[in-house]
């Protein structure tokens, strides 16, 4: 019992981490107006391009930065097609997420099932060691840490620092805040970049430490139940953490279901997280109110700087 | 000052969409050249490979036209629901549940030789996509639930229960645990329009339906009425267009005609149901629809533009040894460069010259 | 003494129109300085190249005796140019210390006090800590001029200040800005009031088409002679006398209350109202206190619920849960505040524009459309409201304010209604297209129709109307007759003091120039 338990604390701890990055990443372009649906595709990129890094160079943390890195690219041309081309967002961000896809599995095919060294945990000593709470809390990478770190960063800079009073001023009216003197583009495609470094991480994360392995198509949705979190968070950094560590709770009861040989069968809990994600969808979209008074009131709309 | 500027198009321009995705589609190449090379292929024998090879022969032919079915079909269907804004990108799965229903019909009737059997299927295989595609315009119009979203998990739900079945409940008890279904009955299948391809009858649906939505585009109140909700959507609800109704109609639309597509699949060159239906048609789709201008004349150009470049990426990896993922970068490169050259529909590239404002002046 | 700003052949071009021509204006420190000039004259766009938001074509800008060039308002502001928009540019969601942290250097912590210090100095009693959402019209004013005074400009800007002011509320706005002339500031008060501009400016600007037609003294100048130079003629006004309607009444409103979902909207709280045939009910009323709810709410844009169907009565008849498609059937006819995205698709031609509320008379067949007879009633309707367009297949967006306003009204008249329903009817359209449409609806009612009008504007509502009710925060007054009140009166009604209207206290006859 106890051994279940912490794996699935340990477990939940881990799978997080890729949900959680992504989420952050996405809240913050969201709150500038931005609403990317291309996470899938920048996971997806972020995944193969660190996952090759590590094979090739044993490095992780290069692994890391080159996932960071290519999504961050890749969300750039997001950035370069909806605001400086003004093209309909939800078609920009389909258009990336196909293109991510793609380009993963180009970069990944000569990895096709191979494996790296997964990165290494850090050493807490005698931390570690404690009963229960070593193995369920003190037995993880940084990662693991730093993600949670990486949430509370972003709560800070968009509540208490001007920089993300700047960005909120954006997301809620973009002409306004060009009357003020803000460049509209400049911090909408710097957010949106960050969302795609903070997706690219989250994919790395998933091939270079998760499951330490390259599969075509290994994000599995993920990048979508991004997109939903934050809605389920109501744009609100504590909620859509909380959200993301839901999630990963729930992968983990799927792993422990399988295991405990209940007789449901696999496809059901495969469909799980979609499942849910309907359900808790439709329980927070019902209350209009709550999207209203949180949700980012340019979110979406292409804005043009008449000069 | 920059000497060439973006000036908002007032009138609309007859020429401009051909232009912008004839400039979609040059980009493409461009861009694709660069990915030969990386992968140190020659660009004119993968060019070669995936648009001219494929049209070389009768059965090059066929399978271009064998592909460009479904994905006309439900890209027209999307098309009317993205102009009305209503983004349903989860034709995938209704495709499978229509693919699902028409087979339970097919094995329920097994045997049957009546004439009545193939058109019950595409009814089921088109209800089987409306209630798919209905249960996600219930919950946005009920709920509030972004369809986007709920769409998307619709499909990753279907294909589960299509793994469900085939691995249960549908499959083939004489199958030695094969994840397949019985064969189709000649009854349960359709005529073949072509001999020697794999070219079926379900390719004149597609054609008739896009027959069908350009009449109701173009020419119907309905139509019109869902094209004002998506560009203008306070303009639509002070004409009294219910937006309720125009999101149900948009996602039942996409939902039958992405189920009449998996009926294509099942009752066509598959025969049967199993677990692999559709190569992504779904998804696709999407970009297939875009891509023609949201209009149901574009549509036909770029749906065959977009089966060529399937049919091609198979001949490409057996011929030139290009990786298969270069199918699925070019429909991304596609996507992306032609929302880039979109611009060029709202607005038209001037010459900043002195010449401009004398004619400013005189206008005023 | 050293101009504060001095503009010299400024120029602007945008494609097919220019917009500054040549423009030379002067502003002194401790000087009110209008630039007067109609809708489209060129001021917004000549404020727009002061404050940096816009490049000017040619030109030269001296600030304090120096040439400068003008990057971009941040530069704007550290010069010492502050800028009061028309249009808020206020963040409804942020409090009012964030709101002013956007656009001053500082901390919210530490503007906070400095906030307080001034409100209380320059009188605008505001408080840092209020969400912008909660304000009224009035205090989201009052914080724009205190985010503008705590830049500490020289020179401070203000579009169009009064549109949004009852007339108390201007006096009071006239004496802050006095006070600000006296300390040194120059000021540069953008309006198309005459008579506003005749009491509080020093120096007047006057824009034509975009070229400076005259500068003057205002105090000097008579209202005719400063619309000469505006518009190149007096005023026109519709021709017009009052009328005691005893026709049935068509449109009647009983006690409606109603909560709206959208929480940014207004309340209504027991509203009542009727209007008869051949009469011109005015709504009066600051805009936010619930006239969009109630618009809306007669519209059929929002509906009401079954048990309350009856709180609005069409030919007596309960319609609260029709739609708008079944009001217009049964004639009700409405002509929205926003005309592109709302009352026209802005990317659709006058054609297609002309089904979207055409589509029940005759311009679809059995679900299909008839674009010959589209055609023919556009044709007809750009003929009888004089709409300078291209013609049938000209897009909305392509016409001016005034010619798509004109388009729009002429539809809805066209299409025969018994009851209409015009919100904003002249709002940003240049004067001789206003003066038509004013026109046309005086007629209309002649024609027996019931009309009802939602304006801001005091002016035009005294023009046209028979009766008037004022709306404040959700709530109406009970209607009085036109000409047995007077500016004052309703203004006071428009500040929430509705005892102020009854006809025994006011009888005299409003005259109006």
């Amino acid at each position: 019992m106890t051994a279940t338990l912490i794996f699935i604390i340990a477990g939940t701890l881990a799978a997080t981490v890729p949900l959680l990055l992504a989420a952050m990443g996405e809240l913050v372009a969201e709150k500038s107006g931005m609403l990317n649906l291309g996470v899938e595709g920048m996971m997806a990129v972020g995944a193969a391009s660190g996952f090759v890094t590590v094979a090739l160079t044993g490095s992780h943390a290069l692994g890391i930065i080159v996932g960071g890195a290519s999504a961050l690219l890749l969300s750039g041309v997001f950035a370069i097609l909806s605001i400086f081309f003004l093209a309909n967002q939800v078609a920009a961000g389909l258009a990336i997420g196909i293109l991510g896809l793609g380009v993963s599995a180009g970069i990944g095919k000569n990895y096709e099932g191979t494996t790296v060294n997964a990165l290494p945990k850090l050493d807490f000593g005698a931390l570690s060691e404690i009963p229960f709470l070593g193995p369920a809390f003190f037995n993880h990478d940084f990662l693991v840490y730093a993600a949670l770190l990486m949430a509370f960063a972003v709560w800070y800079v968009l509540q208490r620092t001007k920089l993300g009073l700047i960005i909120r001023s954006v997301g809620e009216s973009p002409s306004s805040a060009h009357a003020l003197g803000y460049s509209v583009a400049l911090i909408r495609t710097c957010c949106v970049l960050f969302g795609g470094a903070m997706a690219g991480v989250g994919g790395a994360y998933l091939s270079t430490a998760y499951t330490p392995l390259w599969a075509d198509g290994m994000v599995a949705g993920r990048g979508w139940i991004v997109v939903a979190l934050v809605v389920f968070g109501t744009w609100i950094v504590p909620r859509v953490t909380m959200g993301a560590y839901l999630f990963g709770a729930l992968s983990l009861l799927e792993l422990s279901i399988q295991g405990l040989g209940l007789n449901i069968p696999s496809q059901l809990l495969s469909a799980s997280p979609y499942i849910v994600t309907i359900i808790v969808l439709v329980v927070i979209s019902r209350n209009p109110t709550l999207i209203q008074l949180n949700s980012p009131m340019s979110l979406g709309q292409t804005y043009k700087a008449s000069n | 000052m920059p000497s060439i500027y973006l000036e908002p198009r007032t009138e609309r321009s007859a020429f401009a969409p051909f232009l912008v995705s004839g400039l979609a589609v040059f980009l493409t190449m461009v861009a694709g050249s660069g990915l030969f090379l990386l992968y140190g292929k020659s660009p004119i024998a993968g060019f070669h490979a995936i648009f001219i090879e494929p049209l070389l022969s009768n059965y090059g032919i066929g399978e271009v036209l064998l592909k460009l079915g479904p994905l006309l079909l439900i890209a027209q269907g999307l098309a009317i629901g993205f102009r009305a804004r209503v983004w349903n990108i989860g034709a995938e799965g209704q495709l499978i549940i229509g693919a699902i229903l028409a087979s339970v019909v097919a094995i329920q009737f097994d045997g049957s030789t009546s004439s009545l059997l193939l058109p019950a299927m595409v009814l089921a295989g088109a209800l089987g996509g409306m209630g798919w595609a209905g249960i996600a315009a219930w919950l946005r119009t009920r709920y509030n639930a972004n369809e986007i979203l709920v769409t998307f998990m619709l499909s990753s739900i279907a294909l589960q229960v299509l793994y469900y079945l085939v691995t249960g409940p549908l499959r083939d008890p004489q199958g030695f645990n094969f994840p397949q279904s019985i064969t189709f009955s000649a009854a349960a299948t359709f005529p073949l329009l072509i001999e020697n391809t794999r070219v079926n009858a379900s390719l004149l649906i597609a054609l008739v339906v896009s027959f069908i939505a350009w009449v109701f585009m173009q020419r119907s109140l309905m139509g019109y009425k869902l094209v004002v909700g998506g560009l203008a959507p306070h303009a639509a609800r002070y004409a009294g267009f219910g937006e309720k109704r125009a999101i149900w109609l948009a996602l039942l639309i996409g939902g039958a005609a992405a189920g009449v597509a998996g009926v294509g699949e099942v009752a066509g060159p598959l025969g049967m149901l199993q677990r692999t239906i559709s190569p992504g048609y779904g998804f696709t789709a999407i970009i297939v629809a875009f891509l023609g201008g949201l209009h149901p004349i574009g549509i036909v150009f770029s749906s065959a533009l977009m089966a060529l470049i399937y049919v091609g990426g198979d001949f490409a990896r057996l011929s030139v040894g290009l990786p298969s993922a270069v199918t699925d970068i070019f429909q991304g490169l596609l996507l992306t460069f032609y929302l880039a050259s979109s611009l060029l529909l709202t607005h038209r590239l001037r010459r900043r010259s002195s010449e401009n404002r004398i004619v400013a002046e005189i206008a005023e | 003494m050293t101009p504060l700003l001095k503009l010299a052949g400024i120029t602007k071009v945008y494609p097919a129109v220019v917009a500054n021509d040549a423009i030379d204006l002067t502003v002194m420190p401790g000087e009110i300085h209008a630039v007067l000039g109609e809708n489209g004259a060129g001021k917004s766009t000549l404020m727009k190249i002061i404050y940096g938001v816009s490049m000017p074509d040619a030109g030269t800008i001296e600030w304090n005796g120096t040439p400068t060039k003008i990057k971009n308002p941040a530069h704007a502001r550290a010069l010492g140019i502050g800028m009061v928009f028309q249009h808020f540019s206020l963040f409804e969601t942020l409090t009012v210390a964030e709101n002013i942290a956007l656009a001053v250097k500082g901390s919210v912590k530490e503007l906070t006090p400095r906030i307080q210090d001034a409100s209380v100095r320059f009188g605008l009693n505001v408080q840092p800590d209020m969400r912008v959402q909660s304000l009224s019209v009035g205090e989201r004013q009052r914080v724009e001029i205190l985010r503008c005074m705590l830049q500490e400009p020289k020179l401070i800007i203000m579009d169009e200040p009064t549109s949004v002011l009852p007339p108390q509320g201007v006096r009071e706005l006239f004496k802050t800005l006095k006070t600000l002339a006296a300390e040194g500031f120059g000021i540069l008060f953008i309006s198309h009031k005459l008579d506003e501009i005749r009491e509080l400016c020093d120096v007047a600007t006057v824009l034509r088409h975009g070229k400076v037609t005259g500068t003057a003294i205002p105090r000097e100048e008579s209202s005719h002679s400063l619309a000469r130079m505006m518009i190149g003629r007096d005023l026109p006004h519709a021709r017009n006398q009052v009328v005691e309607a005893t026709g049935p009444e068509l449109l009647t409103v009983n006690h409606l209350k109603f909560i709206p979902d959208d929480i940014f909207a207004t309340s209504l709280d027991d509203i009542s109202l009727s209007v008869r045939s051949g009469e011109i009910l005015g709504i009066a009323g600051v805009s936010g206190n619930g006239q969009n709810s109630l618009v809306s709410l007669l519209s059929g844009e929002t509906r009401l619920s079954g048990s309350e169907a009856d709180a609005i009565c069409l030919l007596d008849a309960p319609i609260g849960t029709a739609g708008p498609a079944e009001r217009r059937e049964q004639g009700l006819h409405f002509v929205p505040e926003e005309r592109l995205g709302r009352g026209a698709v802005p990317s659709h031609d006058l054609s297609e524009n002309s089904l979207l509320t055409g589509f029940g008379s005759g311009m679809s067949r059995n679900g299909f459309l008839n674009l010959g007879a589209m055609k023919r009633f556009s044709d007809e309707t750009i003929d009888a409201f004089d709409v300078r367009c291209g013609g049938p297949n000209s897009a909305a967006q392509s016409l001016s304010g005034g010619n798509l306003q004109k388009f729009i009204v002429g539809r809805e008249i066209s299409l025969e209604p018994k009851v209409l329903i015009v919100s904003q009817p002249t709002w940003g359209v240049d004067v001789g297209a206003a003066a038509a449409i004013r026109q046309k609806m005086v007629d209309l009612r002649d024609a027996g129709v019931a009309i009802l009008v939602v304006s801001e504007e005091l002016e035009e509502l005294f023009e046209i109307s028979d009766r008037l009710q004022v709306m404040f925060r959700g709530k109406i007054s009970h209607s009085i007759r036109t000409n047995q009140t007077n500016v004052e009166d309703i203004g006071l009604a428009m500040t929430g003091d509705f005892d102020r209207l009854s006809p025994k206290a006011s009888v005299q006859v409003v005259e109006h120039a």
